[in-house]
């Protein structure tokens, strides 16, 4: 039975279940998190303040905001990282407090890897400390490494591939451990524009057979609008919140930059991002 | 890329012109007893190698480096990793390195005869001395140079503190100590030289001392030859194993 039937057989059965949250997804809310960094000369800055946001099981939510609006601080504190100054995160109803297993991290660079350990032994670490038996971590590896497209490269070291084989690794080994709940911080950010759009397909898919609710932060509106069900426009920082909140209804044929509906939905967030950008413009002047 | 052939042909030909410069300089410039040329040197290297000196005398000063050497690295490691990792430990324990560091091994030979004898102990006392500190360094300023996004993945993934240190800090900090080791070996030739001058009964700091009271100038030279040489393999052992068994800890070495 390969990955994608196992993520199938769960998802179904939780349908099946009616229960209100499924196994593999989990509910994410901020509860009006404020978030204050001290700066060494003793100077406040305050990067979110009132940011309320609910994220339903097994969405793919994007975050998206002009650059410094406090997009990573919000996936950091919802990844237990850093703690809320005020407010609290809950994820599947509790409280978040540090990190933990049910949240994967997929981050931007690639210098969360660990390039002393093949992609097979990256992929494994997760199972290592779960103290899998060695054959099923092997076999789950293989499984993942496949499930990303990375089949047959299981001993090379990150230093041999190439940045898209990279972000796959880190997604596969994110994958391993079966989280909840999906963080990606601009995770195709240093990517060329072909490998970025083979990832975004690849990442759909996954998340369709996965089901795993996932936090998406990103910078890029067309990438947004291909991957997102829901995607919600930041404020300008400091002390940003939510501005707006989009719902993309696009069958899988319209998510692409020629498909009218498409356009519309492009329209809308530019806009908004538009006036974000000029807000910016108008405090640093 | 060269292979291993090329390499060994560049050291070569460095070599050779090494002594062929020392050649020119000794025989045209200097004309001096006092700066003997190559083949003089080489001659009187057999002789010596001959009679089973210069062997007892290599031995002898390798094997006080060897020791110190490994004494010091196994007490630095550790502690360097601590200093690293936590910031109560770097706080009570720098006081101790940052004091330590700056009196320099050479300063404490005559105290470590008065405390150990002119034997094997002072010398081993000595390299472990000179060895500790920069190895405490190195593996402090790895495991600070670890990107916060290793750790970040690694609690993310589920790990604990200790599983955080033995799974993620300890082999990101490996090229680090490596380094910190071969920077020691280096200042471990000066330290053991200084101590053998001082004072010793053999070393090749011995024999350069009691060459100068016979005035045997290319005893001298022929000391000082072998160091070079063997410093120059230390190094590169040392190099050859960290890319050997090591390499893969990090993309540059």
């Amino acid at each position: 039975m390969t990955v994608i039937d196992r993520h199938r057989e769960r998802v179904t059965a939780a349908a099946k279940d009616q229960s209100p949250a499924s196994p593999t997804g989990a509910t994410v809310h901020f509860k009006n998190v404020s978030k204050i960094y001290r700066s060494l000369k003793g100077t406040d800055y305050v990067a979110l303040k009132d940011f309320d946001l609910k994220i339903k099981a097994g969405e793919f939510f994007c975050l998206l905001g002009t650059s410094g609006c406090g997009k990573t601080t919000a996936l950091n504190l919802a990844a237990g990282f850093e703690p809320p100054t005020e407010g609290a995160i809950d994820i599947g109803g509790r409280a978040i407090r540090g990190p933990g297993a049910d949240r994967g991290v997929v981050f931007q660079g690639d210098d969360s890897l660990y390039p002393w350990l093949t992609a097979r032994g990256n992929v494994e670490f997760g199972s290592r400390i779960r103290s899998l038996r060695r054959h099923e971590r092997q076999e789950r590896a293989r499984e993942y490494l496949r499930l990303v497209g990375l089949p047959g490269q299981d001993d090379k070291y990150p230093t041999e591939l190439s940045g898209g084989m990279k972000q796959r690794i880190q997604i596969a080994r994110v994958l391993a451990n079966e989280p909840e709940m999906l963080l990606m911080d601009e995770p195709f950010a240093a990517l060329d524009a072909q490998t970025r759009a083979v990832m975004q397909r690849e990442l759909i898919r996954i998340w369709r057979a996965a089901g795993t609710t996932v936090l998406f932060i990103t910078h890029d509106i067309d990438e947004a609008i291909v991957l997102a069900t829901r995607i919600g426009v930041m404020h300008a920082g400091p002390a940003s919140r939510i501005r707006n909140v989009v719902d993309v209804n696009l069958d899988e044929g319209a998510r692409k930059r020629t498909d009218p509906k498409f356009m519309n939905i492009y329209r809308e967030v530019y806009d908004m991002i538009d006036e974000e950008m000029a807000v910016t413009r108008r405090t640093s002047a | 890329m060269r292979g291993i052939g090329g390499r060994l042909l560049g050291y070569a030909v460095g070599f050779i012109s090494l002594f062929a410069l020392w050649y020119v300089a000794a025989v045209y410039f200097v004309d001096s007893v006092l700066f003997p040329p190559p083949g003089q040197v080489l001659l009187k290297a057999v002789e010596l190698a001959r009679s089973g000196v210069l062997e007892e005398n290599i031995v002898i000063s390798l094997r006080r480096i060897f020791l110190g050497f490994i004494v010091g690295s196994f007490i630095g490691i550790p502690v360097g990793l601590c200093i690293g990792s936590f910031q109560l430990v770097r706080q009570f324990l720098e006081p101790y390195t940052e004091f330590l560091r700056f009196i320099p091994s050479t300063a404490l030979i005559t105290v470590a005869v008065i405390w150990f004898g002119i034997g094997e102990e002072s010398k081993i006392f000595l390299i472990a001395y000179t060895t500790i500190f920069v190895v405490i360094i190195n593996t402090a300023a790895g495991v600070g140079a670890i990107a916060p996004n290793k750790i970040r993945a690694a609690q993310s993934l589920g790990a604990t503190r200790a599983e955080i240190f033995f799974l993620v800090a300890l082999p990101a900090t490996i090229p680090y100590i490596l380094t910190g080791m071969r920077l020691a070996m280096a200042n471990s030739f000066t330290a053991i030289i200084a101590a053998e001058l001082v004072a010793s009964n053999a070393g090749l700091g011995k024999m350069i001392w009691d060459a100068r009271l016979y005035m045997l100038v290319d005893e001298i030279f022929v000391a000082l030859l072998v160091l070079g040489l063997l410093g120059f393999a230390a190094d590169r052992t040392f190099r050859w194993g960290i890319r050997a068994f090591a390499g893969r800890f990090t993309p540059v070495m």
